[in-house]
């Protein structure tokens, strides 16, 4: 099938009657239709997605507040932001060591338990799959763990704490400097089984059994060495999507962090990135700042990707 | 053979040990366990009466369970200064013309983009995948430039528009219909002279029907999930979401209608997963990216 499509796909290709460029109209021409199929996504896309990124990267280097027209300022912001803003440094910072927490775990955990869910009975399999998906699309339950650890004896871990005599007075978990990161990581690997989980729930369910029986066959002993050498070799376009959308996602905890500690966070704590972007962009109208602090956010998320998917890329070559 | 009266022994599956299975059951167990606790405890809190809820030691069941706590919900809505019905309506009219315009544009462009040949389709594909390597905070800022450029802030268009070109959609469908529509199917009702829109229509929607189904329910609960949005400020244009956490930043006498709050709003997704879960895991098996 695959070679078929190869040869419908190189017919046109080589023809040598014709230039690249005068082929390349004539079938922009031929498949008109096409583009009108896909202008209406398209056309939003450029308006919502592609021009916002550009236009972040060219007003990074002005001062702007919707008001005035933008001035040009080369890297001023860019400098002032690495060398004049130590918050800045400590949202870099914080930003850094929660999505390399976050970004890593919650793509592992993702992956084993699919593994381990794939190992059930279907019926069970649809039933765990739910109780481990659940809390990433259950709206703002993430909330209820503000009452689970809540400061005053009637959260259930004070409570549980104080009754079995371990601590003397509540512990201000979302306020104890301590202990906010620790809790923000945990409540966001709790609610980070989302996409990329199914995808790899997905991914266990159709590698084709008759590999398992030949790699016994050559002389897989255990389910460990099956996963390795069989499972995840095949699995890798869904490995691929998975740590792009983990990666993404551990990004992505700013609305979380702010509705669990505050924003600001108590001494800047849990500040990150997104927190002094919307400081910034949402409260003080300094556009021009704000876009650069987007711009290097952009970057940081586009190259953690690049780079784990190429490391991917070598798994099993 | 002298088995042959015997019920069939159950072999062990290939590569299985006894000990790894008791092992894997245990793990999930344990973990699935950790994970259902807050859910339960949200359902358990919110149909506890108030001297329930500041009891000591705290229990994480409920003995005594009310349904106050809803009917405190209701009361508080019935507060609100802009009618609440007019939050629920928004919400709803939201989800709907969002996720209706959302399925069409992106299966549509999937569909060129996974069976026409045009010069320029893995470029463009190229770019979907770049962007899902990137979130909303970082366009936010000048999304607002672009908007008030084109006069959408403060209205339903903001929500709406933007709702209508989810990238994850399109590659999700892109990838799905590629491997399910046969391109002999659509070959031939080529050849009969039937046109792109029309075959479109015709004869690869009703082939992809998880993945549309898949589509739905991923933009609605996106848009059902929203709360504040940067670029809405009237009230009456707010959501659902956004109204409900206003009420019950009230404090601790609210604390009872917060969990009630939290279980109704996360009651609807789980109840469309569970009835989807079968059509959402098939899309997602062919998801992958290839390299």
């Amino acid at each position: 099938m695959s070679a078929n499509a190869a040869v419908q796909d190189n017919k046109p290709v080589v023809r040598k009657d014709i230039s690249k460029f005068s082929w390349t109209i004539k079938e922009i021409k031929k498949n008109k239709v096409a583009y009108a199929m896909i202008a209406p996504f398209f056309i939003l896309f450029f308006v919502f997605t592609v021009v916002p990124v550009l236009l972040s990267v060219v007003i990074s280097f002005t001062t702007f507040n919707m008001l005035e027209w933008p001035k040009f300022v080369g890297m001023d912001n860019y400098i002032r932001l690495l060398l004049d803003d130590e918050i800045f440094l400590i949202a870099i910072k914080n930003t850094l060591v929660f999505a390399a927490i976050t970004g890593p775990l919650s793509y592992l955990l993702s992956m084993f338990f699919a593994w381990f869910i794939n190992e059930l009975r279907p019926k069970i399999r649809a039933f765990v799959t739910l109780i481990f998906y659940a809390p990433s699309i259950a709206g703002n339950a993430y909330l209820i763990w503000t009452i689970l650890f809540s400061s005053d004896q009637y959260g259930l871990i004070n409570g549980l704490l104080l009754d079995l005599g371990i601590i003397n007075s509540p512990i201000l978990f979302f306020q104890d400097k301590n202990f906010i990161m620790p809790l923000i990581i945990v409540i966001a690997l709790w609610s980070s089984l989302g996409t990329s989980f199914l995808t790899f729930i997905a991914g266990f369910q159709v590698v084709d059994k008759t590999l398992y029986e030949a790699g016994a066959v050559d002389g897989i002993k255990n389910r460990w060495q099956e996963l390795w050498f069989i499972t995840l070799p095949t699995m890798r376009p869904q490995m691929m999507l998975g740590a792009i959308l983990s990666i993404t996602g551990s990004f992505g905890f700013g609305d979380i962090i702010s509705a669990l500690v505050g924003f600001p966070s108590p001494d800047y704590v849990a500040h990150t990135i997104m927190h002094h972007l919307q400081d910034f962009g949402g409260m003080r109208f300094e556009l021009g700042y704000s876009s650069a602090i987007a711009t290097i956010l952009f970057f940081m998320m586009v190259g953690a990707n690049l780079m784990v998917t190429r490391l991917i890329r070598k798994v099993g070559t | 053979m002298a088995s042959y009266n015997k019920p069939a022994k159950r072999y062990r599956a290939l590569n299985r040990s006894l000990g790894g299975d008791i092992g894997v059951y245990i793990v999930l167990a344990i973990i699935g366990t950790i994970m259902v606790i807050p859910l339960v405890y949200a359902i358990a809190q919110s149909l506890k009466p108030l001297d329930e809820l500041f009891i000591f030691p705290p229990r994480l069941f409920v003995v005594n369970p009310t349904h106050k706590n809803f009917g405190d919900l209701f009361r508080l809505m019935g507060t609100s200064w802009v009618p609440f019905s007019r939050y629920i309506f928004n919400t709803l009219f939201y989800s709907v013309t969002g996720t209706i315009g959302n399925v069409l544009l992106s299966s549509m462009a999937a569909y060129a983009m996974s069976k026409i040949k045009f010069p320029g389709r893995s470029f463009l594909f190229q770019m979907i995948v770049y962007s899902l390597m990137f979130n909303a905070t970082v366009t936010g800022i000048t999304n607002f430039i672009t908007m008030s450029a084109l006069g959408m802030v403060d209205t339903i268009f903001a929500i709406i528009i933007p709702a209508w070109c989810t990238t994850f959609g399109l590659y999700l469908m892109k990838q799905f219909m590629e491997s399910s529509v046969p391109d002999e199917v659509l070959e031939s009702a080529r050849l009969e002279g039937a046109g792109e829109f029309r075959i479109f229509i015709k004869i690869a929607m009703p082939m992809v029907k998880p993945a549309w189904i898949t589509l739905i329910i991923f933009a609605f609960n996106g848009l059902w999930n929203q709360g504040a949005n940067m670029f809405i400020y009237s009230e009456q244009l707010k959501t659902f979401n956004y109204a409900i956490g206003q009420i019950l930043a009230g404090g601790i006498a609210r604390s009872g209608a917060a969990a009630a709050s939290t279980v109704v709003t996360m009651i609807v997704p789980i109840i469309v997963f569970i009835i989807t879960q079968s059509n959402i895991i098939q899309t997602m098996s062919t998801s992958g990216m290839k390299d």
